[in-house]
């Protein structure tokens, strides 16, 4: 029998945590064992609860995500010269000239990329983080935002990305010849610093009632 | 099929969803049909007709193009008399002069040396059970690896930012697409179909129950 179709059955319901029948459940496999037991035998991975030092990774690299992200929205992340004149451009420079070449689409997905996800994910973090200290319990919209957060961080790269591939291809000596400025580096360890932050998440602990503190 | 009942059961025949602690009973699962959680909708168990052998197959494909991909030229620009073509190749090494060679090394990693990686894990643990063997040597913590760097696998990301970057020199010069894209296209569609014959938990179940001891 399929489990399709049956979730709206059960939702009303108060559903059974492994925590609260005094069971662990593994966050890889989803093997249960009896609470105090100190390792998967399915597939290795230590058994926590509820990962408390998860949420100090969280704000660490989270921090460190966010302040990474300031030198590269200030320095230059493509510099271009054409014809011996060198222009450099910014994240949201490089956004404007795709709108002077009247590419709207595509501006709008870099814009995406490059601003609304980042900052839209450091809100989404630092606010379910806040949550789960302040011991409220989540409902399922709040772990889809999760979802989406984890889901779309990687998108942030596109960027990097295009200025890796324009330097390596617009390289025409006098004519024209694109370079990548310090903030590609920046950006990129932003991108990848609020990965990290994200992915240190315990998902669990964003359900957790405030009776429910942690064992 | 969420869990209410006093414990009677043994453990075994319990899983808890992973994503928010949930306690299920292993629920039967028909071949090709999905079984989710009740309270966060993340799929439990999702078995499919010869998931193994399809993601063997399709992990190869993925090996082969990639290596097209990488050393074919990529894209071909041209103006005022002057060409250049790349590969792949070179856009990794665009950042290889000083302060940004990490970055070079960066996009390497993203771009070329995970998902190969992640290719050749998921091969050696699934081939030798699609031929209805037992699981490889070290199979769980090769695929313990292969989902922890899933994350970082950029080929589809790159993909758009090669997108992003035709447009932009659309008024520079004029652009040819080279083979290597063309595979590069390739190797995205094969990954997301790839992944999507892939249940992490089902694939743990399969792993345990074929396993000696
Ligand atoms: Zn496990
Ligand atoms: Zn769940």
């Amino acid at each position: 029998m399929s489990g399709d179709g049956m979730a709206n059955a059960e939702r009303a319901q108060p559903v059974l945590t492994a925590r609260a029948a005094g069971l662990v459940g593994c966050a890889e496999c989803g093997h249960v064992y009896q609470l105090g037991t100190e390792t998967c035998t399915v597939c290795g991975k230590r058994l926590v609860s509820r990962d408390m030092t998860s949420l100090q990774r969280v704000w660490a690299w989270l921090f460190a995500g966010m302040v990474v992200y300031i030198p590269a929205n200030v320095y230059p992340m493509l510099r271009t010269t054409t014809f011996g004149n060198t222009q450099e451009s910014t994240i949201v420079g490089g956004v404007f000239e795709l709108m002077d070449h009247g590419s709207y689409g595509v501006a709008l997905i870099v814009f995406f990329a490059s601003v609304i996800i980042p900052v839209s994910k450091f809100i989404a973090i630092a606010y379910l983080a806040i949550r789960i200290q302040r011991g409220k319990p989540g409902t399922a919209s709040h772990f889809h935002l999760y979802e989406v957060v984890e889901f779309i961080g990687r998108w942030s790269m596109i960027d990097v990305f295009v200025v890796a591939i324009l330097s390596a291809l617009v390289q025409l000596n006098f004519v024209a010849s694109i370079n990548p400025g310090i903030a590609a580096v920046s950006f990129a360890l932003s991108v990848a610093f609020t990965m990290i932050s994200a992915n240190s998440f315990d998902p669990r602990l964003i359900w957790d009632a405030p009776e429910g503190k942690p064992v | 099929m969420a869990y209410h009942s006093q414990m009677t059961d043994s453990l075994s025949d319990m899983i808890a969803c992973p994503k928010c602690d949930g306690l299920h009973r292993v629920p039967q699962v028909d071949i090709g049909a999905q079984a989710r959680c009740v309270r966060c909708g993340t799929v439990l168990m999702a078995p499919r007709e010869g998931a193994m052998t399809r993601i063997v197959m399709l992990s190869m494909t993925a090996l082969i193009l990639m290596i097209a991909a990488v050393f074919f030229p990529f894209l071909e620009l041209s103006t005022h008399g002057l060409g250049r073509k790349s590969s792949v190749f070179d856009a990794i090494l665009a950042f290889s002069d000083g302060l940004m060679l990490p970055l070079s090394f960066a996009v390497a990693a993203l771009i070329v040396v995970l998902p190969i990686t992640r290719f050749v894990a998921l091969i050696y643990v699934f081939a030798p059970m699609a031929l209805g063997w037992a699981p490889a040597k070290h199979a769980r913590s090769v695929f313990k690896f292969a989902e922890h760097i899933r994350p970082w696998a950029m080929a589809e990301v790159f993909i758009i930012g090669v997108a992003v970057a035709l447009v932009k020199v659309a008024g520079l010069a004029q652009v040819t697409l080279g083979p290597a894209f063309w595979a590069f296209v390739g190797l995205v569609i094969i990954t997301v179909l790839k992944d999507n014959f892939m249940c992490r938990v089902t694939v743990w179940q399969t792993l345990n129950a074929r396993s000696p001891s």
